[in-house]
């Protein structure tokens, strides 16, 4: 039913998607789909990568440990963006289309009153695309 | 490793990758960006802030604003004393410092450092050339243009025009170099090449070299972008110490209290249009409701992000700037300025040398009071758009850089006021110009369509300030974030806040002239860092491979 199955990932905080990781190594494994993880990076230097082109290396080894989990292929995608934490959703709502993907899993947190003026970014990634969107929220307790 | 650490105690999550090699020469150290920060979620919204930076100025900040509030009659001379000291004593330091940033910016042009390009060999550009030059123009000089488009000129030209008066010994005239006693070409070319001379190679060659060797050390050598960064080829690791906080927290202040007072000064001014030109009351209220309205946009606009916000209200800005242009050159003096753009460039030229010259200075008036005051000014607004001016910077070559940053805004200045200043001379001429508000809005009532274009001038203005306290937050949120531009969203809010209450509460309880000058005296300590960057430039590109 899905073929590939686009992942956006965080690598500044890998530690809180946990749960989305299994959720997508159980979906791929089940539909027997290829999985792609995306992230975004600043053009400036950050935290996880000092540059574009290190990031996606980074991503890259990121991927090959998830295959190496579940047994699927896997793919990735960097966005390089002058100013991430704006273009957020936009930029993944494109990528949706660049990579091809049929089904995106991303992680959400739960609604809180801030919402209001700032939207999640996966409800605001799920109203603006036509693939179908797995919203992951964090473990209760 | 404590270094692969963030301030949770988790570990980064990507050990052990090596950085890549060739194509960009990343500077070794262990920092991790951010690995100062303190990350947490008050009140369910997420911050992520560099615990020292932020804590300080902070600190500092609200120091200076209760001082300058509470004390007002005892700091006000105190903060002006000190500007005047420096002006005076220090001018030949910033005169002589400002042509060494404009050689270095005009020799790197036609040397082969020229080719490399900034963000690594292969990086391409993040935005296009119209975007690119129009956030460059606006968060560079825009307000100013507004400002002293029509004054400056007509102000030089009657100071050149009333000759050489003496008191003792000293001058006590404001006119440029020798003046032109009672001849009006000479003053008109005089004045021209003086107002240029401000506007000019030397505003654009001190936000170049910030701009610069802020970009080179951050996109080729993998340093945050933050001001203590260029110090690295000084200091090494200690520029994520002590040393590097206290530039940091400079250039906060400096960006800060400079947005804060520009917004509040601003604001009486553009309320004094508006009451002009719709009989709008010129009272507290209004200006703070003005206050609020900018802050309110500028919040939209960096909340949609530089692309979508501030690039595109900076484009809109430079299409209206454009038309008033337009407008001024063909409805105004049409001969005066095509002929007065060619003729204003060589003057400046001509008089260049002897402008820019920082000893032995017979105009001391007008080269401390002026030239002097100007340089600082720039200087201490170097900060705020130097960084922004990296941000959007990437991917361009040197050259391209320095072409686009020094020569074609220099050309732009020279085009504006030359429109403006010879629309205002010439009206002064022919003594029909007469009027009690802003010289730019007596200027625009002696040309037809007054109330279209002087309401097009408010508007600018206004843009011009959104413009300005937008990318303002970012730059300083990045600085106060440790370098980091994907901080959570909330933190550029709070800043572009911050901003307009220290706007609205120096308006209100007074001494924003008196802050003013304080920020105007951190030129001096930003001068030295100008002149570090200096060396950081060539020490950066030295090392850093050539676009073929």
């Amino acid at each position: 039913m899905y073929r590939k199955i686009m992942v956006p990932i965080d690598l500044a905080h890998i530690e809180v998607i946990e749960p989305t990781l299994e959720t997508v190594a159980d979906l791929a494994r089940h539909y027997d789909a290829e999985v792609c993880y995306v992230g975004v990076t600043s053009t400036t230097p950050s935290s996880v990568a000092r540059t574009p082109e290190e990031f996606t290396r980074k991503l890259e080894a990121f991927a090959q440990k998830r295959a190496a989990v579940h047994g699927q292929p896997v793919s990735t995608h960097t966005i390089a963006s002058p100013d991430p934490v704006a273009d957020l959703d936009r930029d993944l709502v494109k990528a949706i289309d660049e990579v091809g993907a049929d089904l995106v899993v991303m992680p959400t947190h739960l609604p809180k009153h801030i919402d209001v003026i700032m939207p999640s970014h996966g409800g605001k990634v799920a109203t603006h695309t036509d693939v179908s969107v797995f919203l992951v929220r964090p473990r209760k307790g | 490793m404590a270094d692969n650490e963030n301030a949770n105690g988790k570990p980064e999550a990507s050990e052990g990758i090596p950085a890549p090699e060739g194509a960009a020469n990343l500077i070794d150290t262990d920092y991790v960006i951010g690995q100062d920060n303190i990350s947490a979620s008050p009140m369910g919204i997420d911050v992520d802030l560099h615990g020292k930076v932020f804590a300080v100025s902070s600190i500092v900040v609200l120091f200076f604003v209760i001082i300058t509030l509470a004390l007002q009659e005892q700091v006000a001379p105190l903060f002006s004393a000190t500007f005047s000291f420096l002006t005076g004593n220090m001018a030949w330091f910033f005169l002589l410092a400002a042509n060494i940033f404009v050689l270095l910016s005009v020799v790197l042009i036609f040397t082969p450092l020229g080719k490399v390009r900034i963000g690594g060999m292969d990086a391409k550009p993040d935005f296009s050339y119209a975007g690119w030059f129009a956030m460059l123009f606006a968060a560079g000089m825009g307000i100013g243009l507004m400002y002293f488009g029509v004054s400056e000129p007509m102000d030089h030209f009657q100071a050149a025009l009333g000759g050489i008066s003496t008191e003792n010994g000293a001058r006590t005239d404001w006119a440029p170099l020798g003046a032109a006693e009672g001849d009006e070409a000479g003053a008109l070319a005089l004045g021209m090449a003086a107002t240029i001379f401000h506007w000019g190679l030397h505003p654009w060659g001190i936000y170049a070299v910030v701009a610069l060797s802020l970009a080179i050390f951050s996109f080729n050598k993998g340093l945050p972008l933050t001001m203590r960064s260029i110090f690295y080829p000084i200091l090494g690791e200690r520029v994520w110490g002590w040393p590097g906080h206290v530039i940091d927290i400079l250039a906060v202040f400096a960006t800060l209290f400079g947005l804060a007072t520009s917004l509040g000064l601003g604001a009486q001014q553009a309320t004094n249009g508006l009451n002009d030109l719709f009989g709008i009351p010129d009272t507290n209220v209004t200006m703070v409701l003005l206050i609020v309205a900018i802050t309110i946009v500028a919040i939209g606009s960096i909340t949609l992000g530089v692309d979508k916000g501030v690039q595109r209200l900076s484009q809109l800005n430079m299409g209206l700037a454009f038309l008033l242009l337009a407008f001024v050159i063909i409805v105004g003096p049409t001969l005066m300025i095509a002929t007065g753009f060619f003729k204003n460039l060589g003057h400046y030229l001509t008089y260049l040398p002897a402008l820019s010259n920082p000893f032995g200075r017979e105009d001391a008036n007008f080269s401390q009071g002026w030239t002097a005051f100007y340089w600082a000014w720039w200087i201490s607004w170097s900060p705020f758009v130097g960084m922004f001016i990296a941000r959007v910077s990437r991917g361009r070559t040197v050259r391209e850089f320095l072409i686009a940053v020094l020569l074609v805004p220099s050309l732009v200045s020279v085009l504006w006021m030359t429109s403006f200043g010879s629309s205002g001379i010439s009206q002064l001429l022919a003594g029909t110009f007469e009027g009690e508000a802003d010289a730019l809005f007596v200027m625009l009532a002696g040309l037809p369509l007054t109330e279209i274009t002087s309401f097009i001038a408010i508007v600018l203005v206004i843009v011009f300030f959104i413009t300005s306290s937008d990318s303002g937050s970012l730059v300083i949120d990045s600085i106060t974030a440790g370098g980091k531009v994907d901080a959570p969203k909330p933190q550029r809010i709070f800043w572009a806040i911050i901003e307009g209450a220290i706007a609205i509460g120096l308006l209100i309880g007074g001494g924003l002239a008196a802050l003013q000058a304080a920020v105007i005296s951190t030129g001096l300590p930003f001068t030295l860092v100008l002149l570090v960057g200096c060396y950081a430039i060539i020490k950066g590109l030295m090392s850093e491979p050539r676009v073929r």
